[in-house]
């Protein structure tokens, strides 16, 4: 019976049944998927064109509405200084942001691995700040940063450095920002941390039996080993860099002298302080191009440096089935 | 030896991510006079703990709190119902379209929010339900691309005898869904529960872009609007960011375990 067959059954079961039931079971699966198809239509797809078209109109949220072509993009090209300004910032943020979230996240992840006593009660601590919002995160950034009564500048003074005006300093401003934002790494860290389990204990006890040092085992195990999870954070990275507004909107407001105007911001105050509907919108598509561009190359030149273990099993089946067939 | 250096800098480290909130926690019950001191002192002379009812009073945080839960509560339950329903949807039938559609599922993940957010405000506008908190709500019950795929792989773990036997049994579909599934489907419905509970909680973009009345706004907005007030002191401030993350926290440590080995799933399998 093919009811039985376990291939088949739950999925294939309705051709048995009378027809009138199998047109029912046809139509079955599309309504248990259609939430999230009607959500997509309505509050993705529809949106996502509905902006691409009006990036191509001067579209005040009241007055006339005018078909302006590329004019838009080629505005903000050639004619506004902000836009560059605030496209710098986001990519001077992300050269900052991006390597070392990575380099925090790996490094106290492989701390966690350590296999101590009392990892739990670390991974906790080093979790903890990422669980709080973001309005809250800032609030607290922006008092340990006070120039004068901040407790990070006291304990830069214990070690004789004496500290910056954080905030309202435009040397520091975007570093300040750089390092709330790692503040908040816990959820790369726990990804490191499972990819980190995930390797195999014999390859570092035969490695250290051939003689390699740690810092070897490092480069040669983890690093390989890892880096299909290096690629999943390096591109969640990218992401979360350009699309920082939380903390540029509470704890600098953008400040001081526009250092912290991040390009997201931009497009906020372009949509909802001066409600140029279209122009954001051409900003936010030139965005989501370099979101989308950027996420690509990395995927691209994943090639040369992303190990896939799977890489290696599945050509040597491919090798001995060529070699099944021509024998 | 190497044990120790281990421990030094995992103390060090903890006390890098903890200082900050342990800050946050002693300014908050601190007397204003004692706010501006050089050196700082870590903990006050006296603990105020009637700070935090007198900061509650400074705004309407009552009516805030309010509006805070009736979103969360809304739109956690609509991601769970609907969630649910699309993953079973998509780790149990074999359909015309179902890879194509399962892989717009995933892709949207891409989608920057600030793509979106203008024409959904032009949209929720239309439909007049700026300055409401439909827009924080409504939205959930169609689904979330991560959740969905957290859940579909959830399912797909499931022992697909079990359907059948229902089937057998005459079950229908949603009788298999709701009778065999959804029972199974505990830790990862709790996954997702959580996350989206912690995310509508700390949500400030979304209120910040869509309600404009302070009798619709919520604990972020709240807590953001001290920013541009004057003669509001740093306790006060630092004990509402305390009280508002009291709920996360908690939500954090009873669901630890759900929640470390949730992120760490997706870190694998993406």
């Amino acid at each position: 019976m093919a009811k039985l067959d376990p291939a088949q059954a739950g999925t294939y079961t309705a051709s048995l049944k009378p027809a009138r039931k199998r047109g029912r079971g046809r139509v079955t699966p599309y309504l248990f998927v259609f939430p999230w198809l009607f959500g997509f239509l309505a509050f993705t797809l529809g949106p996502l064109i509905f902006s691409l078209v009006i990036s191509f109109f001067d579209w005040p949220i009241v007055g006339q509405v005018k078909f302006v072509g590329f004019g838009n993009y080629i505005e903000m090209f050639t004619q506004d200084s902000l836009f560059w300004k605030s496209f710098g910032v986001t990519v001077k943020f992300a050269a900052l942001f991006v390597p070392l979230n990575i380099v925090v996240a790996l490094g106290l992840a492989m701390l966690l691995n350590q296999n101590v006593r009392g990892s739990a009660f670390f991974r906790t601590a080093f979790y903890l700040p990422s669980v709080i919002s973001g309005v809250a995160l800032a609030m607290i950034w922006a008092w340990v940063y006070s120039g004068e009564y901040g407790i990070l500048n006291y304990f830069l003074s214990l070690v004789g450095i004496d500290g910056p005006d954080w905030l309202n300093d435009t040397r520091w401003s975007l570093v300040a920002m750089v390092i709330a934002s790692l503040w908040g790494q816990g959820a790369m860290m726990l990804i490191f941390l499972a990819g980190l389990k995930g390797i195999p204990k014999d390859l570092y006890e035969s490695a250290s039996i051939d003689g390699a040092g740690r810092l070897r085992q490092f480069r040669s195990i983890t690093i390989p080993m890892l880096s299909p999870t290096i690629l999943f954070n390096l591109i969640t990275s990218i992401i979360a860099a350009f699309q920082q507004l939380t903390l540029a909107l509470v704890l600098t407001g953008g400040g001081p002298l526009k250092s912290t105007y991040f390009y997201a911001m931009y497009i906020y105050e372009n949509a909802f302080k001066y409600f140029k509907m279209g122009y954001s919108a051409a900003n936010a598509w030139f965005m989501f191009l370099i979101v989308l561009s950027l996420s690509f190359l990395v995927f691209k030149s994943s090639a040369a440096w992303v190990y896939y273990e799977g890489e290696i099993k599945s050509g040597a089946k491919a090798k001995s089935g060529a070699r099944r067939r021509s024998a | 030896m190497r044990k120790t250096i281990v421990y030094a800098l995992l103390t060090f480290c903890s006390l890098l991510f903890i200082a900050p909130l342990f800050w946050a926690l002693t300014t908050a019950i601190k007397d204003p006079t004692e706010l501006y001191l050089f050196p700082p002192k870590w903990l006050p002379s006296v603990w105020k703990f009637g700070n935090f009812a007198e900061a509650w009073t400074v705004q309407p945080f009552n009516v805030f709190l309010k509006n805070t839960v009736i979103v969360t509560v809304m739109a956690t339950l609509g991601q769970l119902v609907s969630c649910a329903l699309v993953a079973y949807g998509f780790a149990r039938f074999e359909f015309k379209g179902r890879n194509f559609l399962f892989l717009v599922v995933l892709s949207t993940m891409m989608i920057p929010w600030e793509v979106t957010m203008i024409p959904q405000y032009m949209e929720f506008n239309y439909l007049g339900w700026i300055n409401t908190l439909k827009p924080l709500i409504v939205p959930a019950w169609f689904g979330s691309a991560y959740f969905i795929f957290l859940l579909r792989q959830f399912i797909l773990t499931l022992p697909r005898e079990l359907d059948e036997a229902a089937t057998i049994d005459g079950a229908s579909k949603m009788g298999i869904f709701l009778r065999i599934i959804v029972p199974l489907m505990g830790p990862a419905l709790i996954l997702v529960g959580v996350f989206q509970m912690m995310s509508c909680w700390n949500d400030y973009l979304g209120p910040l872009i869509f309600l404009n009345d302070q009798s619709k706004y919520t604990l972020t907005l709240g807590l953001a609007q001290f920013k541009g007030m004057f003669g509001v002191d740093m306790q006060s401030i630092m004990a509402i960011t305390c009280l508002i993350s009291i709920l996360p926290l908690a939500v954090f440590f009873f669901a630890q375990r759900y929640i470390v080995g949730g992120i760490a799933g997706t870190g694998i399998k993406g």
